[in-house]
């Protein structure tokens, strides 16, 4: 079970951003300065952090979707960033995403069935006919009907577009899977059940998973290890009970005290 | 002078709102409820429970397609039966409110002090020096240094921005203060900051103070009283105290299942609506 999966090592990347009046000047900031991390397989990894502290970026870099100036990710011993073209493309199907707007992320005028099944289609998985199937057998999985894949995403409330988005992640059987904030635009029950059938999905596909939240409590339920970012930096990385414990940094104690409703609990 | 502080500020009584092309949906459905100098009063519940819509028919701003039925007693005098004008003198002066987005609820090509100044000239005609002086205060009760009265929106961060809005919404020192997810768009250390201000500044002015979240966890840090909403009825009143430790209603036990605690000794419950079969 403590196989590396993914791995980032030194990961650097600097943005350039127009400043003073009228943006004749620029500024650089690091969204990333020098951050690794390590993913083992079948578990999870929790980013956290405020805004701006670099979570997401760190998430678009690590599967590519953003190029960085220096480092490496890694994935099963794999560099990715010396990968290109087909090679990249060949390993993208075992790195996928969930995203945190289920309004904006799914294509309003694709069917369902078109946005889950995208995937196997691009890849070239499977005849049209068993591509077919496995769509449904997803969409079952992620607890939608199989009539739901005529319908369009509009059709659906927040949670079950949540679901359709999971369904494309999954319908890869990808290794490894980015969920940045994927509970934060829900209901608290609608929460709870998008991390029971994440935590569900985990154990029966062994899937690693990398979740950005800003959320500690919902980090707490769904994370083994987690990782505390502040202004593009790594302050704090453990166990996620050893940290909730012992907090090291001030501020990891700071981010941990601010929770809502923990003096009156 | 203290029985009059302790006595209530605002009554709703049967409130009731259902857009205008459909009265049989009703989206808030016999809503009644007090408020009372120097507490804070949450409302909670999921999207769609009309606790946005209660707020919002308070201070006359609903939507023209919806319409609402009820009473609704504010100091003596029916809400619901004043015109646009005599709203227009209580908003803003004798009840201010909070929007969630200080994004979007403050006008970027104002300075914040224009924006806190406009209220206080139009309610109390406040002119010149003085008006400069009250403003400067108020941006310190907030903690922004006076000297921010002259930036505009977009050089301040997010927290700064919903502290200019609770700047705004106490110019006048009101009776009543609205809060619509003040927080939610925030970070969590910034989030406990502004639920301190909030706070504080509801014990100092004695206000009564109406408090719309989801998040039981803000509940806990700032409530009262709470009330809990499901599909536009209220389903369970009481004291933060009873409705967090001893919840009474199946929605309100099952809703705190499904909150996640910073501890994880909790195991999460999907939501039960069980108990809807059973009402029904």
């Amino acid at each position: 079970m403590s196989e590396v999966i993914l791995q980032a090592n030194n990961l650097v990347k600097t943005y350039t951003q127009r400043s003073g009046r009228f943006g004749f000047a620029s500024t650089q900031i690091k969204a990333l300065d020098d951050v690794s991390i390590t993913l083992k397989a079948g578990t999870t990894l929790a980013v956290v952090g405020e805004s701006g502290s670099g979570k997401s970026t760190l998430a678009r870099c690590l599967l590519q979707l953003h190029p960085f100036d220096s480092g490496e990710v890694l994935f099963q011993g794999q560099d990715l960033a010396r990968l290109s073209g087909e090679a990249l493309r060949n390993i993208r199907k075992h790195l996928q995403m969930v995203f945190q707007d289920p309004f904006a992320s799914l294509n309003p005028r694709m069917k369902v069935g078109e946005i889950v099944g995208e995937g196997l289609l691009i890849h070239g998985l499977g005849s049209a006919a068993e591509q077919k199937e496995k769509v449904l057998q997803m969409l079952e999985r992620v607890g939608l009907e199989i009539t739901d894949v005529q319908k369009y995403p509009h059709q659906f409330s927040g949670g079950q577009r949540q679901r359709i988005g999971i369904a494309r992640a999954l319908v890869l059987e990808p290794k490894v899977v980015v969920c940045d904030e994927p509970v934060s635009a829900l209901d608290v029950s609608v929460q709870a059940q998008i991390l029971l059938l994440l935590k569900a999905l985990q154990q029966e596909m062994n899937l690693s998973y990398i979740f950005i939240s800003h959320d500690l409590r919902v980090v707490r339920h769904i994370a083994d290890e987690m990782v505390v970012m502040s202004a593009g930096k790594v302050v704090e990385q453990g166990k996620v009970v050893d940290i909730y414990n012992a907090p090291q940094q001030p501020y990891t104690q700071q981010l941990l005290n601010a929770i809502p409703g923990r003096k009156a609990a | 002078m203290n029985d009059i502080l302790n006595t209530s500020i605002l009554n709703i009584s049967n409130l009731t709102i259902t857009p205008k092309n459909a009265p049989n949906r009703l989206l808030v459905n016999n809503v009644s409820l007090t408020l009372s100098a120097g507490k804070t009063t949450c409302i909670v519940g999921e999207s769609g429970s009309g606790k946005s819509l209660t707020a919002l028919s308070i201070m006359g701003l609903l939507s023209s397609q919806l319409q609402a039925q009820g009473s609704i007693q504010f100091q003596g005098s029916e809400l619901t039966k004043l015109d646009n004008k005599a709203l227009q003198s209580i908003r803003g002066a004798k009840i201010g409110m909070i929007f969630q987005e200080p994004m979007t609820s403050l006008n970027p090509v104002l300075t914040v002090g224009y924006q806190i100044g406009e209220t206080l000239t139009a309610h109390l005609g406040l002119k010149g020096a003085g008006l400069k002086l009250r403003v400067e205060s108020l941006l310190q009760q907030v903690g922004i240094p006076f000297e921010r009265a002259n930036s505009y929106p977009d050089e301040l961060s997010g927290g700064q921005r919903q502290r200019v809005m609770i700047a705004m919404s106490i110019a006048c020192e009101p009776l009543l203060l609205i809060a619509d997810e003040p927080t939610t768009a925030l970070d969590v250390t910034v989030q406990a900051q502004i639920l301190q201000l909030l706070d504080e500044l509801k014990t100092r002015m004695n206000m009564a103070m109406l408090f719309i979240t989801h998040d039981f966890g803000v509940v806990a840090d700032i409530a009262d009283d709470v009330i809990v909403m499901f599909r536009g009825e209220i389903v369970e009143t009481g004291s933060k105290n009873a409705v967090l430790t001893k919840p009474k209603h199946p929605y309100t036990k099952a809703l705190l299942a499904c909150v996640p605690d910073a501890e994880g000794k909790k195991q999460l419950k999907p939501i039960d609506y069980s108990w809807l079969e059973n009402a029904a």
